[in-house]
């Protein structure tokens, strides 16, 4: 329900800065989602909004008020841990009630809001079990539940997802991505899988380093990735990139590099030429490139298959480009052989090109 | 069966062997011993061969030996009011002592210490603190204008003055196994605890205290069985005195065959206090295989879940 908003927070230990001067605003209702590798600052970012980390500069605002002063039950969150932090000596029914105990609600009211959030869960018969008598996927139900039986204004997750095995996370993902659709609410969501990021998120933030990289919907990270970090860490299998040098070949304007050579499009060239260097990163994404024997040199790039890796209806191909390697996907029937050379048309939307000094997008 | 199975099937044993043998001679013989010489009317100058069997007669002895049971009753008061200052100290200071702040490891080195001194030592030391004219405790009190305290020599202030040094020298024990067990607590529990509104004493209350409980009550029966054999302090300290106001179980038996000259007595008096331990101890097993039980129980829940 609130609004949220970060403005320039910064987190130190000691004299190692982690987060240098976060920017954020999280609208009413949003889920954001963010996702950056381990060390990125991510989980400091949502610790800290919850009242775990203590802010070393910058401030908090819950619906324009200051909070970075205030204790963790006074900003009205609910909170899902990555070891889902339940209480070992309770059952689940007082698991998920604990919060409403301690607020002195009646008995009642609290039986009424765990039996439907229990319901809502599937975990009606295991109300009166302790967590060291649940399954893991169990234990993550009843961390989210425990969270929901709140009703908090601010959900945050911590890597909920993640110690879980990968069929019962995509179950989960699954489940949340329904929960998402029933409660209405502000949910921060941190992860590494970018995956979970994009099929979960309403807004993406993506962190390197202790700074945000880019944020905006699923759709425009994938899509105009601001510099080379995000579009390498959004995709799978994850973009190419190959060195290239950006060349005038009598008027028309191309990006050369070893065993490749692309026309650019207008506006790409335009926005190349503002540039002093010639030297770029070419980015091309696996679904941007596609198995066709007849397109032009200028349209098409000349893949020797080094590598296949069998997926099912799609392989991957592992190749190589004037040393540089390059993987493709294709489907699993076409016959190819190893050590053979294909040709795949770029799709001209799919170039993307990065400074080589700065690794910001040209576009 | 082969020699070779054979002789592979009692290496362990032969292993085993010296430890057993010693146990046999160190622990079963003497605790045998007494308890057959519990059954003769046996003194000091007599061979153990010409002592007179008198069956059961030492212990209905006890039973009427009205010094006996006040020392019985001085030995319980003593336990449980010791262990209970201790647990109540020793968790109250590991609470408090829990958290990062520089000089930490040093301060509590600082705390175990006294736990690390010879009992007859601390016996000592405390005597000259509570020595009525020189003692550091009648020349503060005197300093500030008050009358000095009968430490020793009053029956209910001896009681006290055994009570604190013993807690002095064992709250430190439960203090280091309580801050053991408060720092392997999950500490994302305790996150999940305040984000969910607890204060810091109902995060006591509620989630630390209940988590410490295994490790409490082992730490509890440890110290309690500890407490009913407490002797070399109290020796030094009091001798038992004034009267019986401060004699132990532990001391009763050592004046009875040492002053008394009564080693059938003594035997019978020390068979008691040893069964007494042993319920103690018994007690103490039960409970890790009552929590041990548990376990199994959640796990299986477990797996018959995952099927």
């Amino acid at each position: 329900m609130p609004r949220i908003r970060l403005e320039n927070l910064v987190k130190r230990y000691g004299d190692v800065e982690v987060l240098h001067g976060i920017n954020l605003d999280m609208d009413e209702n949003e889920f954001t989602v963010l996702v950056g590798p381990s060390g990125c600052g991510k989980s400091t970012t949502l610790r800290m909004i919850a009242g775990l980390e203590t802010v070393s500069d910058g401030e908090i605002f819950i619906n324009d008020r200051p909070v970075s002063n205030l204790e963790p039950k006074a900003r009205d969150l609910a909170m899902v841990f990555q070891d889902y932090a339940l209480y070992p000596h309770m059952n689940v029914a007082r698991n998920m009630s604990f919060a409403l105990r301690l607020q002195r609600r009646p008995k009642k009211e609290i039986d009424e809001k765990v039996g439907n959030v229990a319901e809502m869960l599937g975990l009606t018969d295991f109300l009166h079990r302790k967590p060291g008598e649940l399954s893991g996927g169990q234990r993550q139900r009843v961390a989210m539940g425990r969270a929901l039986t709140r009703d908090a204004g601010t959900f945050l997750f911590d890597e909920p997802l993640s110690n879980l095995d990968a069929k019962l996370r995509g179950q989960m993902r699954a489940e949340l991505a329904l929960m998402r659709q029933k409660v209405r609410k502000n949910m921060i969501y941190v992860t590494h899988d970018q995956i979970e990021a994009m099929t979960l998120g309403d807004r993406i933030v993506v962190m390197h380093g202790g700074y945000i990289q880019q944020q905006g919907t699923p759709e425009e990270l994938f899509k105009r990735p601001a510099n080379k970090f995000v579009a390498g860490f959004l995709g799978s299998p994850p973009m190419n990139f190959l060195e290239a040098e950006i060349q005038d070949l009598s008027g028309q304007p191309v990006v050369r590099g070893k065993g490749f050579e692309l026309a650019l499009p207008a506006e790409k060239a335009a926005a190349a030429a503002s540039k002093t260097s010639n030297a770029v990163t070419l980015g091309i994404r696996p679904s941007d490139l596609h198995f066709s024997p007849d397109a032009s040199d200028q349209e098409a790039v000349d893949l020797r298959v080094i590598v296949s890796e069998y997926i099912g209806a799609q392989s991957v191909l592992l190749c190589d480009c004037g040393g540089q390697k390059v993987e493709v996907e294709l489907k699993s029937e076409t016959p190819i052989a190893l050590g053979e050379t294909l040709r795949f048309a770029v799709n001209r939307e799919g170039i993307h090109m990065f400074d080589r000094e700065t690794e910001v997008a040209i576009r | 069966m082969s020699v070779a199975i054979k002789a592979n099937r009692l290496t362990p044993y032969m292993f085993l062997a010296p430890a057993g043998i010693i146990l046999i001679f160190a622990l079963l013989y003497p605790i045998g011993y007494m308890i057959y010489a519990s059954f003769l009317d046996w003194s000091p100058s007599q061979r153990i061969g010409q002592a007179e069997f008198i069956g059961f007669r030492n212990y209905v002895n006890l039973w009427g030996d009205e010094a006996f049971r006040e020392s019985f009753w001085v030995t319980i008061r003593f336990a449980a009011i010791v262990v209970t200052l201790e647990m109540v100290l020793g968790v109250g200071l590991a609470l408090l002592l829990d958290r990062n702040i520089k000089g930490m490891a040093m301060l509590r080195t600082v705390f175990i210490l006294p736990m690390m001194i010879a009992p007859i030592v601390v016996g000592l030391m405390w005597r000259y603190m509570y020595h009525p004219t020189v003692g550091i405790f009648n020349r503060t009190l005197k300093n500030f204008g008050f009358e000095g305290i009968p430490w020793l020599s009053d029956s209910t202030w001896s009681f006290i003055a055994i009570v604190i040094a013993d807690v002095w020298q064992w709250t430190p024990f439960i203090f280091i196994l309580a801050l053991a067990a408060m720092q392997s607590l999950p500490r994302s529990a305790l996150e999940a605890a305040e984000i969910d509104g607890a204060n810091e004493w109902q995060k006591i209350v509620m989630i630390k205290l209940p988590l410490m409980m295994p490790v409490l009550i082992v730490t509890l029966l440890l110290r309690l069985i500890d407490a009913f054999k407490v002797l070399e302090v109290i020796l030094v300290l009091t001798n038992g005195g004034p009267g019986l106001s401060t004699e132990i179980l532990a001391l009763r038996i050592f004046r009875t065959a040492q002053e008394f000259q009564e080693l059938g007595e003594a035997a019978a008096m020390s068979n008691l206090l040893l069964m007494m331990l042993m319920v103690l101890t018994i007690g103490m097993f039960a409970y890790s295989r009552v929590q041990e039980a548990r376990l199994a129980r959640q796990r299986a829940a477990v797996e018959k879940d995952a099927d």
